[in-house]
């Protein structure tokens, strides 16, 4: 095969459409640390009931756009139950025990998807009106993956509004700068820290959702994409929202260029990007020093 | 109650060993009580790196598959000799364990762990990727131990009984190795790494060099697990390497009581048991081991034995 400059282009937005769903499953991961220092190891398995609820409802309703509405909404439910009835005991025992329930969890999780949909897992294709490709001056580009990329852009985007420039926002900075002096000034922190946990649970349904059409939907779908996203969040610095969308975006990109080049190093070249940076900066692009020691 | 337990403590690798050495009388059937030796020495490894000096790796599984593989390879492409591809799985895997550990330990706390798994799949995907020695997808396959005598013994390793009896020497072994280091003055180190790191380095320990030390003993001997596990299946699954395994050692660690001698062995009992009844009910055995341990993590997350001990020395 050739490599031509257009297939360069094409194969860089293919990078950046699988970069901006590793930057929305690492700004939720990002999210819920910054908050509660909560390592959600569920993560994976979140996106992964993303991708089959998403599926059903298309299924259901046959109209996308309901499900990309309505899968985000039930994920974030389930995390609603996670953190109220199995993460919040768990507070002020020790960095390790959310880390180890949420582990569990994602087993409960993935056989409940087993059980559900059948070990074989979803035919999953892309939704009618965003079939075919567009020309944009220098190729033919999937619209698909643009559509992954602006959807991405509106969902960053919205974030940060909520957590710039809204009252709610401010409380949730100030949490997770703080959570004692924020109590003592008369802000209900728990509730707060259940409101992050679902937002964040709901984005890794809602990158489910968005990635469902372009790869295989099964129940161990999700644990690649963890220890993808802690490969993003490494790279970007935990904690760290505009981290989290940068090294998102790069990794994707490093893996699609590395897809086209060398194809079988493909998969091995983000944890190369990783170690390569954990060597470098150990505290990752935008993460404070010190915090990783 | 406490001074039988107490004893027991005292010589705990003679106990652990004489408790084994009769072990398979009470099991249904031997390919589940070997099953449980390795798992069991696989967790002890891990747990000397979990349990005693804190850091919770969650990649483990690289040192299970590469002391699998290694061995694997040694014999099947390479010809050698069993005992040989043995002692070369287990340099491999604390080879493996320096270089992960090397990495890793250049972060702390939560990140460890995240490192820790993304590390191992780099070795997961190259174990797949290298199919020419590794057979893929497939697994490895074709290792046999050939039957041989030594000193007028009848040695096959076709017959489980003989099969349980050699690998429970090399576990015996380890067992020996992991309680003499623990006993030790090294032994004292790790411990106050686990729970002060900053005033175990103002007491003048190098903390860098001590984790990596655990790190590299703990795959060593994770390592010695994967290489019997390749001598027990005569395969070596590439689930092997797969972040679930990693996983599973971290489940049986907790189960059983991290920090403890006996901790792994009954964590890993109990989680093989528990997979082996809920398999004859159910495939998805998963969200049943998933459940249990979600209730061990919220209200005993000393573990059984853990949970044992405090109960007795709470009643005098």
């Amino acid at each position: 095969m050739e490599i031509t400059p257009s297939l360069i282009a094409l194969q860089l937005v293919t990078g950046i459409a699988l970069g901006a769903v590793y930057a929305l499953l690492a700004v939720g991961l990002s999210l819920i640390f910054g908050m509660l220092t909560v390592v959600n190891f569920a993560h994976g398995a979140f996106f992964m009931v993303g991708a089959f609820v998403g599926l059903y409802f298309l299924g259901l309703t046959g109209n996308f756009w309901f499900s990309l509405v309505l899968t985000p909404l039930v994920v974030g439910a389930i995390g609603l139950v996670t953190e109220r009835f199995l993460v919040r005991p768990l507070y002020g025992r020790g960095i390790d025990y959310p880390l180890l329930l949420t582990f569990g969890l994602s087993w409960v999780l993935i056989e409940a998807m087993r059980t559900l949909f059948g070990i074989e897992g979803l035919p999953s294709s892309t939704p009618a009106e965003l079939r075919g490709s567009v020309d944009l001056g220098i190729g033919f580009f999937p619209k698909y993956r643009l559509f992954l990329i602006a959807a991405t852009a509106v969902v960053v985007a919205a974030l940060w509004l909520f957590l710039e420039k809204t009252r709610y926002g401010l409380i949730v900075r100030a949490g997770s700068r703080d959570g004692e002096i924020c109590q003592v000034l008369g802000i209900d922190i728990a509730r707060v820290w259940l409101t992050v946990f679902a937002i964040g649970t709901a984005i890794a349904g809602l990158s489910g959702v968005l990635a469902a059409p372009t790869r295989a939907v099964n129940p161990e779908m999700g644990i690649p994409v963890l220890a993808e996203s802690f490969v993003v969040t490494v790279v970007g610095g935990m904690g760290s929202l505009p981290g989290a969308v940068v090294a998102g975006l790069l990794v994707g990109v490093v893996f699609s260029m590395t897809s086209l080049f060398a194809p079988d190093l493909a998969e091995l070249s983000i944890f190369v990007l990783m170690a390569v940076v954990l060597l470098v900066r150990p505290q990752g692009f935008f993460g404070k020093a010190g915090l990783m020691g | 109650m406490k001074g039988l337990v107490d004893a027991i403590r005292r010589h705990r690798v003679a106990a652990v060993i004489a408790f084994l050495l009769v072990f398979p009388l009470l099991m249904p059937y031997q390919a589940l009580a070997i099953n449980i030796l390795v798992f069991g020495l696989f967790a002890v490894g891990f747990n000397l790196l979990f349990g005693y000096t804190g850091l919770l790796s969650f990649g483990h599984a690289a040192f299970l598959g590469v002391g699998s593989y290694l061995t694997g390879i040694a014999m099947v492409s390479m010809g050698l000799p069993w005992g040989v591809a043995l002692l070369l799985g287990v340099v491999s895997a604390a080879l493996a364990g320096l270089l992960i550990g090397y990495l890793a330990i250049r972060t702390r706390g939560i990140y460890f762990s995240m490192v820790t798994l993304a590390l191992a799949q780099i070795v997961y995907y190259a174990f797949y990727k290298a199919e020419r020695w590794t057979g893929g997808e497939n697994g490895l396959r074709g290792i046999q131990v050939p039957a041989a005598e030594i000193f007028g013994f009848q040695f096959d390793f076709l017959d489980p009984t003989t099969k349980y009896y050699v690998i429970l020497a090399f576990v015996a072994a380890a067992l020996w190795f992991v309680s003499r280091v623990l006993a030790s003055p090294f032994g004292a180190v790790i411990e106050a790494v686990r729970e002060n790191e900053k005033r175990a380095a103002a007491c003048g320990y190098d903390v860098a060099r001590t984790k990596l030390l655990v790190f590299v003993l703990s795959a060593a001997i994770c390592g010695l697990a994967g290489a019997l596990r390749a001598l027990h299946l005569s395969v070596v699954p590439i689930d092997s390497l797969h972040y679930l395994l990693s996983g599973q050692a971290v489940m049986m660690c907790l189960l059983g009581g991290m920090g403890t001698f006996f901790g792994p062995f009954i964590g890993a009992g109990l989680f093989l048991t528990l997979e082996d009844v809920a398999t004859t009910y159910t495939t998805h055995w998963m969200a049943i081991v998933g459940a249990v341990f979600m209730v061990f993590v919220l209200f005993f997350p000393a573990g059984v034995w853990g949970s044992f001990l405090k109960r007795i020395e709470r009643k005098p």
